[in-house]
């Protein structure tokens, strides 16, 4: 096994597919001859050479609708767009395009396309470098949506993505790149070589969608959360001296409904955390599915801790981003005897 | 290059013009320096070996006009009039930036100067331009608009719909294209078949010309000519001002992607060397004149940065704040 932090976890997946599968094609802004603006594209050009690692115009609408031809017609391209804040001139070929193809063909065509994008706050990147717009993507039939919380899984997913041969869009928690976060941003960065999830191996294996994960078993209270924010929630659970059970969702679509229900019958107290605006966000889907299945366990309505119902603010990130204090009243709520 | 040669009208102008550059450039310099410091946070793109561009164009165009910028902007909201003190504090993220430390460095705005602001998404700009010219038209208003954007948005859908809208409507709109020859690492001829902008531009039927971004002089003369024709009622044109970025595309980049050399070549024909050159050569100005306004330019980012150190943040029970409109009482 290997140390390795989740950009070279990444890279490592995209090496052991190109190396493995010559269908398998990266392309995006800055890819190729920079490298990446995160490096997590950095020497596949010099290895596979620029008709398997394609630099691309700034044209995210270009690189989509690329792709779905190219996947359309026997590829497996995996395109980066810089930032999940600039994916929108691409969401028309998402959603009408992308989405939809094997469905209005009736199954005669598919487009195993997966789209990498890094996502979320934490790096005072401000309105348009911050957002996680997950939920916007969830809501589309037809998309699978990925969100690693460590560089293990961030490699065995994107291998699982991008073999699988349905449309993924694999969301990159940015803050996550270099080591977990457990939501002090005054505290010196920890690396993943001191975290069991920095253990790598070189080679192929897959993490399958649709899997949550029990990251640490408790018993007094079920949080239910995915990428930067399961470190977080991790962290302040401790502080505040619960014995919580914390599920990363990691595949978003497919859902791993149960898994989180199971655990919540156990534990009978939720709280559901993202990054993302509250209102109408992927937790307000997690809500109702667990509102559903675990009613009659419930001891206490269910908790969210989310961003603010704003844009992604500039100087107040750390105001706005879900901080330990705000676990804290969730806890606080959650667990007052029923 | 088929802009005609241009020159200064004498000691006045030159002195303007070399001003309005040396603040930038102070400005840029001090930036980099708090940006060490972590007074200055986030992502931050500096103008540094561009600033004949802004200060051309914005000597070249009315008060009244609209002016639309990118993410690289500073130059921009600077030359256009925009308080230093209130561009320095919004970098700062203090309440009384010019965009109450919403936006930062990025998000620049001020209405009294008609600066409808920076954007990061590339190309974003642009059809905001067309927008703000076809109001210009329909309302008969005498202002232009004057949308600043790079090379790398040439790329993008927005610009090709935007030329062909403000063609098709002959629109009062002067596209400039600060074409600094990398879209942040990648080279315009690894991402452009044709890397000639304003060829394209002449395929919308837009008039076109590349001007010589480093000379502030064929920057002024080029962006007159073009507003008074658009004024005129001409309809849209296009100048690609042909620069380079001095420093890195933002704080992260380490410049894999080109050499030092051709940094430095760029550097020894920079626009604040070449003006003050041919200033000095033409008797308009003297090495004194020059370290006056270059002093002048410290003590004006000094007070700036005074301004913004003492500014106060933002209530945090202020934030949620225009997200929509707020109802009168």
């Amino acid at each position: 096994m290997a140390q390795m932090n989740m950009t070279q976890a990444l890279n490592s997946a995209m090496d052991v597919m190109l190396g493995r599968d010559p269908a398998v094609v990266l392309m995006g802004e800055d890819i190729g001859y920079f490298g990446g603006v995160f490096r997590v594209t950095d020497g596949l050009q010099r290895k596979y050479g620029a008709h398997r690692v394609l630099d691309t115009p700034i044209a995210e609408g270009g690189i989509v609708a690329a792709a779905i031809g190219m996947a359309v017609n026997g590829l497996r391209p995996v395109a980066e767009i810089q930032f999940a804040d600039y994916i929108y001139p691409g969401f028309d070929q998402i959603t009408s395009e992308l989405a939809r193809l094997r469905y209005r063909s009736a199954g005669d065509f598919y487009a195993p396309v997966t789209i990498r994008t890094p996502c979320g706050g934490g790096i005072r990147g401000g309105q348009t470098h911050s957002q996680s717009p997950e939920a916007v993507f969830t809501h589309v039939c037809g998309l699978k949506v990925l969100m690693p919380s460590n560089p293990y899984d961030a490699k065995g997913l994107l291998i699982a993505a991008i073999e699988d041969d349905d449309p993924v869009i694999f969301f990159e928690p940015k803050r996550l790149y270099n080591g977990p976060f457990d939501g002090d941003p005054a505290k010196p960065a920890s690396p993943w070589s001191t975290h069991p999830k920095g253990e790598v191996p070189e080679g192929h294996y897959r993490v399958p969608l649709g899997k949550a994960e029990i990251v640490r078993p408790g018993r007094d209270l079920t949080i239910v959360s995915y990428g930067t924010m399961v470190h977080v929630a991790a962290a302040a659970a401790s502080a505040a001296g619960l014995d919580a059970e914390i599920v990363d969702v990691r595949s978003l679509v497919p859902l791993d409904a149960d898994t989180i229900c199971e655990s919540v019958r156990k534990t009978g107290r939720c709280v559901i955390a993202h990054e993302a605006t509250r209102f109408s966000g992927f937790g307000a889907e997690l809500l109702s599915v667990i509102q559903e299945e675990c009613f009659w366990d419930l001891q206490a309505p269910i908790q969210r801790v989310t961003g603010w119902d704003t844009p992604y603010p500039h100087a107040f990130e750390w105001e706005y981003f879900p901080s330990p204090a705000r676990f804290a009243t969730a806890f606080r709520t959650v667990m007052e005897p029923a | 290059m088929n802009a005609p040669a241009a020159g200064p009208a004498g000691r006045e102008h030159g002195l303007a013009l070399l001003r309005g550059m040396l603040r930038i450039r102070a400005f840029e310099d001090r930036c980099y320096q708090l940006y060490g410091e972590r007074k200055i946070r986030g992502f931050l793109h500096l103008y540094n070996g561009e600033e004949a561009v802004a200060v051309g164009a914005m000597r070249a165009l009315d008060a009244g006009d609209a002016i639309v910028a990118t993410y690289r902007e500073h130059g921009h909201a600077l030359a256009r009039g925009v308080p230093m003190d209130r561009v320095m504090a919004e970098l700062y993220g203090k309440q009384s930036g010019c965009s109450r430390g919403r936006g930062g460095s990025m998000h620049l705005f001020d209405v009294a100067k008609r600066f409808y602001g920076g954007n990061a998404i590339v190309a974003a700009g642009l059809p905001v331009a067309v927008g703000l010219a076809l109001a210009q038209k329909l309302r008969r208003e005498p202002a232009i608009t004057a949308c600043f954007f790079g090379d790398g948005a040439v790329a993008e859908g927005e610009f090709h719909e935007s030329l062909n809208l403000a063609a098709l409507w002959r629109l009062p709109v002067l596209f400039l294209c600060e074409n600094n020859r990398y879209a942040m690492g990648t080279a315009l001829d690894r991402t452009e078949a044709e890397t000639d902008i304003a060829a394209k531009a002449r395929g919308y039927r837009i008039d076109a010309a590349a001007v010589d971004g480093m000379d502030v002089f064929a920057v002024e003369a080029a962006v007159g000519r073009a507003a008074a024709a658009i004024r005129g009622g001409a309809g849209p044109a296009l100048l690609e001002l042909r620069t380079y970025r001095f420093r890195a595309h933002s704080m992260f980049d380490p410049q894999l992607y080109r050499d030092k050399s051709e940094v430095e070549a760029w550097q020894r024909k920079g626009p604040l060397i070449t003006l003050t050159t041919r200033l000095k050569a033409e008797g308009l100005i003297t090495e004194d004149d020059f370290r006056r306004l270059e002093a002048e330019a410290s003590a004006e980012v000094d007070a700036a940065v005074a301004f913004a150190e003492s500014a106060p943040w933002e209530p945090v029970a202020d934030l949620a704040r225009f997200v929509y409109a707020e109802r009168s009482a």
